[in-house]
């Protein structure tokens, strides 16, 4: 039983990523009708953010090391703790938080250049050549960011008071022993938060409504004297602040390198299919439905049942529900079924 | 459409195969003339030469093609070590089991097309991949990749009574060498009979066919045309073909790992492809021929070849093009391979070919005549 609830609490973390980067890719193939290979890349790019702002918030100076006293010993301190002292070291444990607001601009940026710089000029081509420039610009993208930092993982710490383990045993009567880093919980409630407020903006606001008006009928609202493509090179800058902030989260859990955007894509773009192309529910859906379907998998006792289902699971999912219900889970009949 | 008749093509036909066969001397200038690169070249070009039955002729693109190749892989080295060192058995068991596994995938993934066709290959490379990683590891030897042993049974070899001697055995073609240049021929000979099937298909009502799928594959449906058949034929020929090369990368070198089979690499095949324009018969082994040349040079620079590129520059000059340069070659080859890869797809979506005919094109219709056209327009 714990065991089970564990692994669903693991589940959580991984399909809230998921969730996140499968929103976006949906939300772009709704509004513009664009497959993005690319939307890994912008994932990778959010994760490098926080490392960026750790690195430079970390910008140290030598200085003489008082506590040596039988030669003269330097040691690296962050100018940062020079200058502020106490605060400095504050500001250096927190860099991960201050990081999401230097984030979410950069994000908006970059997703704003991407789409009025190229994916704009594919609108009319077939899913076969947007899927091609795309993955052509995600090699661009992750080997300017390998040449900048390394191919190596680089960690980033999360604020030391989140650094341990919750006692989620004690919380849900599970006894004590049983215990959850606290930051993937942290994960798990951002990423419901994210997805809420991206439900919510489409849902309950003006914007939102013309956004969802024009995905169901582009031309029309169009005629209506409404600029529909303003809005959705916005929803292509929401959707790259989304992942942007799912990879920038997710860097405690694991190191980021150059090639992670890669991984996580082949899956979300699982994710998208499994859900439903162009459903928004759907994704998010599929997202957790997927993640929790790994971390189950991923337990010693299915594995002795089924050797490798771990490595698997997901894409089965995927071939089954494409043979069965191409549509995906809540996809709506008719789009893009073939 | 273009004009074809069977004296042109016996004529490409000729010249392609004395074109391949003279690789060696015609590539030596521009520093491709040695074999390892030439084996490369040549199966990659079979391998691409496969992908564009599938992808040029139906349209259909695959991301999965990778699984394949690494499929032709393993059953090589296995069937070196079972069965015999000679070449032959080998590829022609890696052709089969390339060719049921392309079946069954294929059976399974034409049910849908477009990009839910790309994932469910994606999907089944990705499982295959993960799979000999993990499970798979008493057959693919995990990360360390399959090898062959100097104690492995060869049971054809025993009965024919050739025994291993003290060195480790290598792969042989009747007591011819599979390195070197020995090797690259072998390879090209592959390649001129893979060139040959594929022109027969695209001339044959079969390639029509094909092409038909492409172009309207409803329309074809509904002149009561039952398409599923022809798909899947292209999508087992073309994964027989990745077998084929699979296996002859095997041949010149024994051994076989699993990222072969990652999707990066099923990605690089459409690259190719692409690059050197896709449903053209030349146009799939230019492009595998520039892009593993293009590898080879770019990945060779580092930076003490840069100082001497740039060395009739003044020197503050020189260090600031070094620098600028040095993230194109070497290891950053790769961001060299996308730009690249980003210009084609935007600019010339018909690959290096599509540029040939352009410039043929332009070249023939003299300028003048345009720009009055352009004018008159105007007025």
């Amino acid at each position: 039983m714990d065991a089970l609830v564990l692994q669903l609490l693991n589940g959580l973390d991984k399909g809230g990523a998921y969730a996140l980067i499968a929103l976006g890719l949906t939300l772009v193939f709704g509004t513009l009708g664009v497959v993005n290979f690319a939307h890994g890349a912008l994932f990778m790019l959010g994760a490098f953010c926080a490392v960026a702002v750790q690195q430079l918030l970390t910008l140290s100076a030598q200085v003489k090391d008082p506590s040596v006293t039988f030669f003269e010993a330097f040691k690296e301190v962050p100018y940062l703790e020079i200058w502020f002292g106490d605060a400095g070291t504050a500001i250096i444990a927190w860099s991960l938080p201050l990081s999401i607001l230097i984030a979410i601009p950069v994000m908006l940026l970059i997703g704003w250049a991407m789409e009025r710089g190229l994916i704009r000029f594919f609108y009319k081509r077939s899913h076969a050549e947007q899927i091609l420039v795309t993955f052509g610009l995600a090699i661009v993208l992750q080997e300017i960011i390998r040449i900048w930092f390394g191919a190596n993982p680089i960690p980033v710490a999360a604020p030391p008071i989140v650094s341990g383990s919750a006692d989620i045993g004690d919380w849900l009567g599970l006894g004590p022993g049983v215990v959850y880093p606290w930051w993937r919980l942290i994960y798990f409630l951002f990423s419901a938060i994210i997805l809420a407020a991206v439900f919510g903006f489409l849902q309950f606001t003006t914007y939102g409504m013309v956004v969802r008006a024009g995905m169901r009928d582009r031309d029309t609202v169009g005629l209506l004297g409404i600029n529909i493509q303003r809005r959705f090179t916005a929803v292509f800058g929401i959707a790259a602040v989304v992942a942007g902030l799912a990879g920038l989260m997710y860097t405690p859990i694991v190191p980021p390198n150059y090639s992670i955007g890669m991984d996580f894509l082949v899956l979300s773009f699982v994710v998208v299919v499994v859900g439903g192309m162009g459903s928004l529910g759907g994704a998010v859906v599929a997202g957790f439905l997927l993640g929790i379907l790994q971390s189950f998998a991923s337990m010693n006792e299915v594995k002795a049942i089924f050797p490798g289902i771990d490595q698997i699971i997901i894409y089965l999912v995927a071939v089954i529900i494409l043979l069965v219900r191409p549509r995906g889970l809540m996809g709506r009949a008719g789009v893009m079924e073939s | 459409m273009e004009r074809t008749s069977a004296s042109r093509d016996l004529i490409l036909m000729v010249v392609f195969t004395a074109a391949v066969l003279s690789m060696p001397i015609w590539l030596a200038p521009i520093g491709a003339g040695y074999p390892d690169l030439l084996q490369k070249f040549a199966i990659f070009g079979i391998f691409a030469i496969g992908f564009n039955i599938l992808f040029g002729l139906t349209g259909y693109l695959s991301f999965g093609h990778a699984a394949f190749l690494g499929v032709g892989s393993y059953t090589a080295v296995w069937t070196f070590k079972l069965v015999s060192m000679n070449i032959l058995p080998a590829i022609i068991f890696s052709i089969i089991l390339a060719g049921l596994f392309a079946l069954a995938i294929g059976y399974v993934s034409l049910r849908r097309t477009g990009i839910y066709f790309s994932i469910l290959t994606l999907a089944f490379a990705q499982m295959a991949y993960n799979l000999a990683y993990s499970v798979l590891t008493p057959i693919t030897n995990g990360e360390t990749g399959l090898r062959v042993l100097r104690d492995d049974p060869r049971i054809l070899d025993r009965v024919l009574g050739i025994e291993p001697g003290d060195v480790l055995p290598t792969p042989e073609l009747f007591g011819l060498r599979t390195i070197g240049y020995e090797g690259f021929y072998i390879c090209a000979v592959f390649l001129i009979i893979a060139f040959f099937i594929a022109l027969k298909i695209t001339r044959s009502p079969f390639g029509l066919a094909l092409r038909g799928i492409k172009s309207n594959q409803s329309r074809m449906n509904y002149a009561g045309f039952n398409t599923r058949p022809y798909t899947l034929a292209a999508f087992v020929i073309s994964g027989m073909f990745a077998g084929l090369a699979g296996a002859l990368m095997a041949v010149t070198d024994p051994l076989a790992g699993a990222e072969r089979m990652q999707w990066t690499a099923s990605g690089e095949i459409v690259l190719m492809t692409i690059l050197g324009g896709a449903g053209t018969l030349i146009g799939p082994i230019l492009g595998a021929g520039i892009i593993k040349y293009s590898e080879n040079i770019f990945s060779a620079f580092n930076e003490q070849n840069l100082h001497q590129a740039f060395s009739f520059l003044p020197d503050p000059v020189q260090d600031a093009a070094v620098s600028i340069a040095s993230m194109f070659v070497g290891e950053g080859w790769h961001l060299t391979l996308g730009i690249i890869f980003m210009l084609i797809v935007i600019f010339l979506p018909g690959g290096v070919m599509e540029g040939f005919g352009r410039i043929v094109k332009w070249t023939r219709k003299p300028p003048a005549p345009r720009a009055t056209q352009e004018v008159r327009t105007a007025g």
